[in-house]
């Protein structure tokens, strides 16, 4: 795997208060814009009807597998080489965006994914790619798992030791390793959805 | 590190969330089709025996940072019900009914109580307003 585990944070003994920017660690500005995607979410569910469900399925897949491999095998990478000031700085202003993208992605991705495969009726046993449906419910299995155990855990963790007066950071270090490995993990799990959903689209 | 000695929570969270997964998997690759519930119960159960005991381990956990816990569990709690809550309506907007339907509502009443459970202790584990003690092994 290309990720590289973040350089020691090693504080000398009294060392000067740790520089962060001023954050929130779950953003108000962005809860109505969630409030509003899980409001068409529903509306899309109880119309049943084709395009909504997929737009809905499409885009929050996209968006889900996207971040995913983004974030395990760019971003995760280049966190791990930044100095500690900049990797600070850019963790306070990236990890509060991702406790409420991550979520709702997953969510609308989820709900909007069973229902077109109930509409289509591709979560039968009749259908012919049956096997390869199953197999897409194992990955997501699977990425749930880890990140709902490790990934957002860590992710909120590190958020609320940056907001303490004097963070500690062997504690961001661990979180962070932590981090950037489970969406490495989550990003090679995205792989495998990429070939079982184009596999699913071409028939 | 100022960490305390803890019961392995997130290992036997992630284990009684994987159960549940597979018991999902298990009752949602069989659809339409009538499915004996007994292994999708069977995995329910254990996922729910191993929620109890992280509980009750973690409550014997001597100066553990419940304040910075609670703090975190409640908006945890209440965004992992809103979540659960989705994905039920979903179950019941297709009709889903019956044994199924109690299984697959159980299922995400463990899950939208263990996540928050696994996020709040990941948060509290660290919080210095607790005496330190010895490495953590959870």
């Amino acid at each position: 795997m290309a990720i590289a585990p973040p350089a020691a944070m090693e504080a000398p003994p009294h060392a000067p208060a740790m520089e962060r920017p001023e954050f929130q660690i779950v953003p108000r500005v962005g809860l109505p814009i969630v409030a509003v995607v899980v409001a068409l979410l529903i509306a899309a569910i109880a119309s049943n009807k084709l395009w909504p469900l997929e737009f809905f399925h499409v885009v929050g897949g996209a968006g889900w597998t996207v971040v995913d491999l983004f974030v395990g095998f760019v971003v995760g990478p280049i966190i791990g080489r930044l100095s500690i000031p900049a990797r600070v700085e850019f963790t306070t202003r990236f990890m509060p965006k991702m406790v409420l993208l991550m979520p709702t992605l997953v969510t609308v991705t989820l709900a909007a994914g069973w229902q077109l495969s109930t509409k289509l009726g591709t979560n039968q046993t009749g259908y012919s790619l049956h096997g390869w449906v199953v197999a897409s419910f194992i990955v997501v299995g699977v990425m749930a798992v880890i990140a709902l155990g490790l990934l957002e855990p860590a992710n909120i963790a590190v958020l609320t030791e940056l907001k303490k007066p004097e963070p500690k950071p062997e504690v961001i270090e661990k979180l962070m390793k932590r981090f950037i490995y489970t969406a490495g993990a989550t990003g090679l799990m995205q792989i495998a959805t990429l070939v079982i959903m184009t596999k699913l689209a071409a028939g | 590190m100022n960490e305390r000695r803890l019961p392995p929570v997130t290992q036997v969270g992630m284990l009684s969330l994987a159960l549940i997964v597979v018991a999902v998997i298990y009752l949602s690759a069989h659809l339409p089709q009538h499915v004996p519930l007994g292994p999708a119960v069977g995995l329910l159960a254990a996922s729910a025996l191993l929620l109890a005991g992280n509980l009750a381990a973690l409550s014997r956990a001597e100066g553990f940072a419940w304040r910075r816990f609670f703090e975190v569990a409640r908006w945890a709690l209440l965004a992992y019900a809103l979540i659960a809550g989705m994905i039920e309506y979903v179950f019941l907007r297709n009709h889903t009914s019956g044994g199924p339907l109690l299984v697959l509502t159980l299922s995400l009443l463990v899950f939208a109580i263990h996540v928050p459970v696994l996020i709040s202790f990941t948060v509290a584990r660290y919080d210095d307003s607790a005496p330190p003690g010895q490495e953590a092994s959870g």
